[in-house]
């Protein structure tokens, strides 16, 4: 199969230092106050319902606040932006009333964010920028009934999420993504649905891009929502054979630590971090500052756990361009080699061989 | 910090959450009772499974349904679902269901190349796409691998598919290299346990970093029963496997034995079976196994004869449960010179022993085969005091005391089948009822009028085909009028429950009409019906619950759409004539084959229908090692193997067939057939059904009729047809009389039972002889014998009355056309029935893309046109097709006798 381009660039990238991914869009959005009527734009004056709060959907109303967001984190140094896509599928899209604009806005998306890292790129030729398509988890949940009454209802299965996922990940590589992340994965199974539409996607192209993966850890339990644990989730994700595997969300860098080690000591590929700046205050504000940030991740830089850092809800250009100026002393992870071994997962691991 | 646990040699795989193996697991699963079946799953787990296997093959089931609605409901229980699933099913559907429910890493189990490399292909790139291991079982084109050759060599060829084409993980790849029973009696079955553990060793060494699993439970089935033995067995397997690199079982979890716990002399025992050390390894296990199981068992009991020793009655008891006849007459003798009366003979102990076999049967202990053979040591011994009887009778002037109960039984007219009335005859006289059966082919006047003369409690019909199921609601209709009351009992492979309670039991209003599933059921149900005080509930819980089966139906019915017979023709089923090139048969006209040789076609019977005729279900060969019913299984086949043997030798039944290949052409849904290449004088023509059934129209499936499989007239290409009748049923009658005893109705029914599968045998090789050789369409063909009965051949052979065309009256087309009554002796009845029912005809399609299908229900448009087609009233045509319509024709029933 063909390999996108760009995919050498990527990987020499990371083979010489640790790679910077960008910070929080929602929260930047926020501080541009936009109100029902920015969101709906001339073209969706006259929409059945209220969008307010479709960020995704600002790609095609506001297109220039996403440009100028994706623009202010690459000057602050990330290496790897990602599309403003994350509930940019049909079954998200289906609280607006939205469905078929799934391929569209991840088309849309993707453009701009392709158009911001190539005038940067331009600008330092040494530090080539790279365009991660981002696919969210959806707001259903194939492993977990919606119900608690009936254990064995599902409000989504496998074959939808599959459908939708192909329609996003075709829309951000026909607009010109260089990477697939999935991210923010609370359940394995939509993730294993979204891989399984990547690859087919991939195959129908003759086109491979390299996949990213990121699992949420919700808490201290140090499983996903699912209820996997970090290790069983590698195991079930590995056949996806991705450039990286790691964490994102719901934690602060504190918190995630113990799960990045886990990850780190039994993956056979980049590992990614990208905590929340902190835990969300009593008025559900993230308020660790950029500084502070910084030195809660520098010791896992220290420690050789990361190849890929950034930051999640409560960042900005601001926490990443501290998070870049530690990150510059340090070495990306040695890629460690793991004993050919059958490796399967229940919510746990189970290793044989 | 990490859970992994490493350092594990061999891991469990939880086998209980199997329908297959687990009756317990099945009967929860159809039942619904999901919150039992999560139990089995939990015990598995806290007992040690590090996996477990979740089964759902199940032919009743929704497979795919329950493995999904399991699936899911497992992954609400975190202390099941923290351990890794294993999706077994044959069925690949069923395991992409479980591939869609599970986040976790799980396993499939399992695929093999038995279709060949193309699908093994497909479902590997899935498998590796939904992130799961694989079992690839060592199974091929030709079959399952027994030798370790052949075990070996398939898995060093999937291995080199699987990594080389595809980039499958070796780690990921677990081989099964079939773990099959030993120590059944069958000496090719000697070698299976060393061939594993041998095959084993090779494979790992050969094929580094993967794995080999297997089902250990299946090693011992010969066993069953005894426990202590099943597992020192299985330990001594593990042992000596686990060393040679297999590092995976599917087994009970928590249940296996230690191997240095095991009695040294067991140990050895079993170590001699499963290492194939010593020719008498087997014998020498199964006579020791008794010892070991802690109470004794049969087996022994019957070699040492020890039971002789006792009490007269406990012999015939004994020798009625074991269908021992060596010692009945002496032991009926003995008796009788006890008893005050030879009449107290079979009142006391007999009928005490056959309650015994009662007992057993109906709780499932013992198998028909068993009764059947319990029933001739009976009669035996019945025969033996006849004479006395009489003499005793003449003495006293008193008649013998009446049975009880006097039931009629009879095939109805137009059909020949009556195995399995001679069955259900057997069972009842077995329980001390009167049995007066009429034979085959008896008109309804004749039924009644005896039944009135003998006055009789009850009457049973039976029929195979279709048409029979008219026949049976005349009769039914025939005694409302002649003022019957007395039961009516329906049975035989056609009818069911909903027949029997939507059609049949309106016509019968006096009376009640029983449907009766099996033979099994038939002394319960009559039991019930000639109890003074059961038969008023019994009757009352039947008319409750065939009215619910109507109101069932009824509503079933209604959702039944249909298409127009148009709709339907729009959408036939298409295939590219453009391309096609016909092959020219290497005659054309008929020929006969008389007296074909008996030996050769052998080879070509199908077993698995042969087991079901003596309600003993499974599929050959796997049954005679099967859990429950194998070694009832394995006696039959033995018995089967030795009466078929001499079948053969003295060529008691003489084999005939007719072929005939004509130029055909289809004009619509019908086929002309043509005297010859000039395609001017039409000889015939063959009507076809079409399928009307409404389809969701996302699927796109055709409406077939048989007619689409031949090329349009109008295309111009010069297609051809086929046809055939075969029988081995020449002869059968007096050869089984002047053989067989008429006490022992056990070889009788053998015997027709092995007719009928001659008979379908010989259908087979002449299929075969067809397409290779007298229409040679596919000269190469090299197909194993699984594969015939799999019907993996080049085109298909329907015959008239079943699925693909459903009325038997184009039997009579096909008579005409090849004389089959002068050159073969089938005689067709009048409901199209061949006589001798060991018998086979229909048609040959030869194009590539045809196929087998079901008509099902067809509307009344298409019966009107199908009617106009045929020459017939639209009366006529709903009389012949009256199983498949799918609308209430008028009540003509009467009309039809």
């Amino acid at each position: 199969m063909r390999r996108k381009p760009s995919w050498t660039a990527l990987e020499k990238a990371a083979g010489e230092r640790i790679l910077i991914i960008d910070g929080a869009m929602g929260t930047m959005i926020q501080r541009y106050k936009l109100g029902e009527h920015h969101y709906r734009g001339e073209r969706f004056a006259d929409h059945s319902k209220d969008i307010k709060g479709n960020n995704d959907l600002l790609v095609l109303t506001q297109p220039a606040i996403i440009e100028e967001i994706h623009g202010q984190y690459l000057e602050a140094g990330a290496d790897i932006i990602e599309t403003n896509t994350f509930n940019a599928q049909r079954i998200s899209l289906a609280d607006y009333h939205m469905e078929e604009l799934g391929y569209e806005m991840n088309v849309a998306a993707a453009k701009l964010a392709r158009r911001a890292a190539d005038a940067w790129t331009k600008k330092t030729p040494d530090k080539p920028r790279f365009v991660a398509g981002a696919v969210g988890p959806t707001n259903r949940t194939a492993s977990i009934s919606p119900d608690v009454n009936n254990p064995g209802y599902r409000n989504v299965n496998f074959e939808e999420l599959r459908d939708a996922y192909k329609e996003q990940v075709r829309g951000l590589i026909d607009g010109g993504a260089d990477i697939i992340l999935i991210e923010t994965i609370f359940d394995t199974l939509n993730a294993k649905a979204a891989g399984f539409a990547t690859l087919e996607v991939f195959e129908e192209k003759d086109l491979e891009l390299p996949v990213m993966i990121s699992g949420t850890i919700t808490d201290r339990s140090g499983r996903t929502l699912s209820g996997q644990t970090a290790e069983a989730f590698w195991y079930s994700m590995r056949h996806l054979r991705p450039f990286s595997i790691g964490l994102n969300c719901a934690l602060g860098a504190e918190l995630m630590r113990p799960y990045i080690a886990e990850l780190s000591h039994v993956a056979d590929v980049r590992i990614s971090a990208y905590p929340n700046a902190g835990l969300p205050n009593a008025m559900g504000e993230y308020d660790e500052t950029p500084h502070d940030m910084a030195c809660k991740i520098e010791p896992w830089l220290a420690d050789g756990l990361i190849n890929v850092v950034g930051g999640c809800c409560g960042s900005t250009p601001d926490h990443i361009a501290h998070i870049a100026s530690h990150a510059k002393g340090y070495k990306p992870r040695a890629i460690t080699k793991a004993e050919p071994r059958l490796r399967l997962s229940g919510l746990e691991p189970f290793v044989h061989g | 910090m990490t859970a992994a646990n490493a350092a594990q040699s061999f891991i469990n795989v939880g086998e209980r959450t199997n329908v297959t193996g687990s009756a317990k697991f099945r009967k929860l699963i159809e039942q619904n009772d999901y919150a039992g079946a999560l139990a089995v799953a939990r015990q598995q787990v806290e007992s040690g499974a590090q996996v477990i296997d979740v089964n759902m093959d199940e032919g009743l089931l929704d497979s795919e349904k329950a493995m999904e609605t399991f699936l899911n409901l497992i992954a609400s229980e975190p202390d099941i679902s923290r351990v890794p699933i294993m999706i077994d099913s044959s069925k690949w559907s069923v395991i992409e269901a479980g591939l869609k429910c599970v986040q976790g890493k799980p396993i499939v189990n399992s695929i093999s190349l038995k279709e060949g490399e193309g699908p093994f292909l497909e479902h590997a790139r899935k498998v590796l796409r939904y992130g799961a291991a694989v079992v690839v079982m060592a199974f091929d084109e030709e079959g399952q691998a027994d030798t370790v050759e052949r075990k070996v060599s398939i898995c060093e060829r999937a291995y080199k598919i699987l990594t080389e084409k595809i980039g499958f993980p070796p780690e990921d790849i677990i081989f099964d290299p079939n773990i099959f029973a030993v120590a059944t009696g069958i000496e090719e079955h000697n070698g299976y346990g060393i061939a594993f553990i041998e095959a084993a060793r090779q494979i790992k060494q050969k094929l580094p970093l993967t794995h080999i699993s297997g089902g250990v439970s299946n090693l011992s089935f010969a066993f069953r029963g005894n426990e202590p033995v099943r597992q020192a067995m299985h330990s001594v397997f593990l042992y000596h496997a686990i060393q040679a690199g297999m590092d995976m079982g599917i087994v009970n979890a928590g249940q296996l034995t230690v191997y240095d716990d095991i009695p040294a002399e067991l140990r050895e025992l079993c170590e001699d079976v499963i290492l194939n050390r010593r020719p008498d390894a087997t014998d020498r296990l199964l006579e020791a196994a008794p010892k070991f199981k802690g109470e004794g068992g049969a087996k022994a009991k019957e070699k040492d004869l020890s039971w002789r020793e006792r009490p007269v009655e406990d012999r015939l008891t004994h020798a009625l449960v074991h269908g021992i006849t060596d010692f009945i007459e002496v032991d009926t003798e003995e008796a009788r010179s006890k008893a005050e009366k030879p009449l107290h003979v079979i009142e006391g102990p007999l009928m005490a022993g056959m309650n015994v076999v009662g007992d057993l049967f109906g709780a499932g202990k013992m198998f028909l085969p068993q009764v059947v053979k319990s029933a001739r040591v009976m009669k035996q011994a019945v025969a033996y005091l006849q004479p006395y009887l009489e003499a005793e009778k003449k003495a006293s002037g008193l008649e013998a005391k009446p049975a009880a109960g006097k039931i009629l039984m009879a095939t109805v007219k137009g059909d020949v089948h009556d195995i399995g009335k001679n069955i259900v005859g057997v069972v009842l006289q077995c329980n001390n009822y009167e049995v007066i059966d009429l034979g085959v082919m008896v008109p309804s006047a004749k039924i009644l009028e005896t039944a009135k003369r003998e006055k009789v409690d009850m009457i049973g019909l039976s029929g195979l085909i279709t048409p029979s199921l008219d026949e049976m609601c005349f009769v039914a209709a025939e005694m409302e009028r002649e003022g019957f009351s007395v039961p009516l009992l329906i049975g035989g492979a056609t009818t069911s429950k909903v027949h029997t309670a939507v059609k049949i039991n309106p016509n019968y209003n006096r009376g009640q009409a029983v449907y009766v599933l099996d033979a099994s059921r038939a002394v319960g149900v009559v039991s019930n019906l000639l109890s003074d005080t059961e038969k008023a509930p019994f009757i009352q819980n039947i008319k409750s619950e065939y009215a619910k089966v109507r109101e069932a139906h009824l509503a079933n019915e209604a959702r039944k759409q249909r298409i127009t017979l148009k709709a339907a023709r729009d959408n036939k089923f298409k295939i590219d004539w453009r391309t096609f090139q016909p092959a020219k048969p290497s005659f054309l006209g008929t020929r006969t084959f008389a007296d074909y040789s008996l030996g050769s076609l052998v080879p070509y019977i199908d077993w698995t229908p042969f087991f079901q005729t003596w309600e003993l279900t499974g599929r050959y060969p796997q049954i005679l090692t099967d859990n429950k019913v194998g070694a009832e299984a394995k006696k039959l086949f033995d018995d089967a193997q030795a009466l078929l043997k001499r079948i053969v030798a003295e060529k008691w039944v003489k084999a005939s067939a007719v072929v005939g290949f004509w130029p055909a052409n289809s004009i619509g849904d019908d086929i002309a057939l043509y005297e010859d290449d000039r395609r001017g004088t039409q000889v015939a023509t063959l009507h076809t059904l079409r399928q009307q059934i409404a389809r969701d129209p996302s699927r796109d499936r055709a409406h077939t009729a048989l007619a689409d499989f031949i090329a349009p007239k109008d295309t111009g290409v010069p297609d051809y047809i086929g046809g055939f009748a075969v029988t081995t049923g020449l002869g059968e009658e007096e050869a089984i009389e002047r053989h067989v005893k008429k006490t022992d109705d056990y070889t009788r029914i053998m015997a027709k039972a092995l007719c009928d599968r001659l008979a379908e045998a010989f259908a087979e090789a002449m299929h075969e002889k067809v397409r290779k050789e007298l229409w040679g369409y596919v000269k190469g063909e090299k197909l194993s014998s699984t594969d015939l009965i799999l019907e993996k051949y080049q085109g298909i052979r329907p015959a008239p009355g079943y699925p693909a065309q459903p009325d038997h009256t184009e039997k009579s087309t096909l008579w005409k056309l090849m004389d089959v009554e002068q050159q073969t002796g089938i005689t067709l009845t009048e409901s199209y029935a061949m006589w001798p029912g060991s018998a086979v005809s229909g048609l040959y399609f030869a194009n590539p893309e045809s196929h087998y299908f079901g008509v099902g229900k067809v509307e009344r448009d298409q019966v009107e046109d199908y009617a106009a087609r045929k020459g017939w009233t639209v009366e006529e045509a709903e009389r012949w097709l009256a199983p498949v319509l799918n609308y209430e024709r008028a009540r003509s029933v009467n009309a039809a006798a």
